[in-house]
């Protein structure tokens, strides 16, 4: 479990967050939404340690986050950044490779051998495993990058926007991939979701943040509704039950 | 295809180097050194060591030039024209007017304090750059670059030291002898203990977060580049002075066909830019024969062409 308690976060005197309190749950998938600027991906960048924690208490399965090594940190928990900017020509093969790093500090063992292979199955990679980074499209992009967290074969997985770029197929396939692997394999995984119909169609979780504080969280079917979409997001739309499950109509 | 690269390169090395070794204002034939005690005398301490100076400072300064691109996370940039190099020649001078009864190792070490601490300086201004303008970066670099290197210039002009400093500004192989070109082993060393942690610039080029998330220790190999880019801008200009270009064209050459994953490529990036320098001294030695056009003057030519392939010719996408 995650326990984040009254984390504040400041940037040149402005409060971009303010007494953050929130479990992230062990196991399954937890979706982060809230409208742009709420600071999701502040709270994400603490988490992972990406900035130091200015004020307030995180924990990772009971362990004081600052209390991590380096080295460790790396084999719990993996984030993928919003803004993936590299100018490097790396195949995808090679991407992946790196997501063993923590284990095998740059000498590829048989056993990342074999967790590369797999991860190139499981996110259908297979075929333009060498491909250099920069040929691909914007959601193959995503997908490799997704792959290679997923090779770090963390306990926690914090995954900012993953959607960007994707179309509908590429968005319902990574979703449906994420929450098939995260039940096989008992990991956590800390989804940011601009879409709310995908955070109440394949969310266990959804935690709503706004303006740097945390509106609500919960199951999708309690969280997601009319008054809910106001509070949150300042806009009037509709939503039904399809299913048990709640539905925005946009 | 990298191995392939790698064995073309390994015999172009060869090959130019016995090219090298024969070439120059005094004819040496290989018959020659069977019998000419002074033949043989003119290999060692001349022709050998101009080679292995030629070969070392291309494979040190391509390496350097890979690694500033990755510090940097730009690849239009090379720490000769983008402030290393002046740094470097700008604490040349300041141990001449400081020390000047100091030897070479004095020299040396303040060229790499400066240089290290230009290179910070430019690591600095690049950071407050826009992210979304790639090529502000090298015109930043190059502006940066110039300042330097005219507070140099102003500084000789004062000390009356202006013969002193072309022999730094203008790099070339001439005056390599036995006896003054072996810090550039050290060079090649340092080049070589990049490789060893080829991995870890690799996954620093992926950015900071992404290092930091797969524990790399980002600030310790941050710090490593740097040691690495200023060692070898320090030591080249210190003993064959300032070769623009190579660190710059090379990487880009290889990042084209080969990628970036540095544990293959980077000894493939080294040995290709000991292959361009050489090939450069010998044409310098070759065109004017007898007299010699400084190598630095072919750089100019052979970089300012290469320069604008690098940015008119797309990537192939293969
Ligand atoms: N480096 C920064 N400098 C200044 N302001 C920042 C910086 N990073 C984030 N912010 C501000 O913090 C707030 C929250 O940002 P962010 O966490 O990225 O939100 P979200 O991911 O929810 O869209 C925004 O108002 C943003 O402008
Ligand atoms: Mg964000």
């Amino acid at each position: 479990m995650i326990r984040i308690r009254n984390v504040g976060h400041q940037i040149a005197g402005q409060s971009i967050l303010q007494g953050v309190d929130l479990d992230i749950p062990q196991g399954g998938l937890t979706a982060l939404v809230g409208p742009n600027g709420a600071g999701k991906s502040t709270l994400l960048s603490l988490v992972a340690r990406l900035q130091t924690l200015q004020s307030g208490q995180i924990e990772i399965n009971g362990r004081d986050l600052g209390q991590i090594s380096h080295g460790d940190l790396a084999q719990l928990l993996a984030i993928l950044p919003q803004v993936l900017t590299s100018t490097h020509r790396i195949s995808v093969q090679d991407l992946v490779g790196f997501g063993r790093y923590p284990y095998s500090r740059g000498r590829l063992g048989p056993k990342d051998r074999e967790i590369i292979a797999d991860v190139l199955e499981s996110f259908e990679l297979q075929e333009i495993k060498h491909r250099f980074l920069d040929t691909l499209s914007g959601g193959q992009r995503q997908r490799a990058y997704t792959a290679m967290a997923w090779a770090q074969d963390t306990e926690y997985l914090l995954l900012d926007e993953p959607l960007n770029n994707l179309d509908i197929a590429a968005s319902r396939s990574l979703m449906s991939r994420l929450k098939t692997l995260a039940a096989q394999q008992g990991r956590t995984i800390v989804i940011v979701l601009h879409d709310i119909n995908y955070a109440a169609g394949y969310a266990d979780h959804i935690v709503a943040m706004k303006a740097g504080r945390v509106e609500t969280a919960g199951p999708p079917a309690e969280v997601v509704s009319e008054a809910f979409l106001r509070a949150v997001f300042d806009t009037d739309a509709r939503v039904i039950l399809e299913e048990e499950r709640p539905l925005v109509v946009v | 295809m990298p191995h392939l690269w790698l064995l073309i390169c390994l015999g172009s090395i060869l090959l130019l180097s016995v090219l090298s070794i024969f070439v120059g204002v005094i004819d040496l034939t290989p018959m020659a050194l069977l019998r000419d005690p002074e033949a043989l005398q003119l290999l060692v301490v001349s022709r050998l060591p101009r080679t292995a100076a030629a070969v070392l400072t291309g494979c040190s300064m391509a390496v350097s030039g890979q690694i500033m691109q990755i510090l940097v996370r730009n690849k239009f940039v090379e720490p000769i024209s983008a402030g290393t190099g002046q740094a470097a020649a700008l604490g040349i001078l300041l141990s001449v007017l400081l020390f000047p009864a100091a030897g070479l190792a004095v020299k040396m070490s303040l060229a790499a304090v400066t240089a290290l601490l230009g290179t910070l300086g430019f690591l600095a201004l690049v950071q407050r750059l826009p992210p979304t303008e790639p090529l502000l970066v090298p015109l930043v670099g190059l502006v940066y670059g110039g300042i330097l290197g005219a507070v140099m210039v102003f500084i000789a002009y004062q000390a009356d030291l202006i013969q002193y400093i072309d022999v730094w500004m203008l790099g070339e192989f001439s005056g390599v002898m036995r006896g003054r070109y072996e810090l550039l082993w050290l060079a090649g060393i340092a080049a070589f203990v990049s490789y060893l942690i080829a991995d870890q610039f690799a996954i620093l080029g992926l950015g900071r977060d992404m290092s930091l998330s797969l524990g790399l220790n980002h600030r310790q190999v941050m710090a490593m580049g740097l040691l690495c880019v200023s060692l070898v801008s320090a030591l080249t200009v210190v003993t064959v002075g300032m070769l623009p270009f190579v660190g710059l064209i090379i990487p880009n050459l290889i990042s084209r066909h080969l990628g970036d994953n540095l544990r293959v490529t980077l000894p493939v990036t080294a040995l290709l830019g000991g292959v361009f320098v050489l090939g450069c001294d010998i044409l310098a030695r070759v065109v004017r024969h007898p007299y010699e056009v400084p190598v630095g003057t072919i750089f100019g030519v052979l970089g300012t062409l290469a320069f604008l392939w690098l940015i008119y010719a797309r990537p192939r996408h293969a």
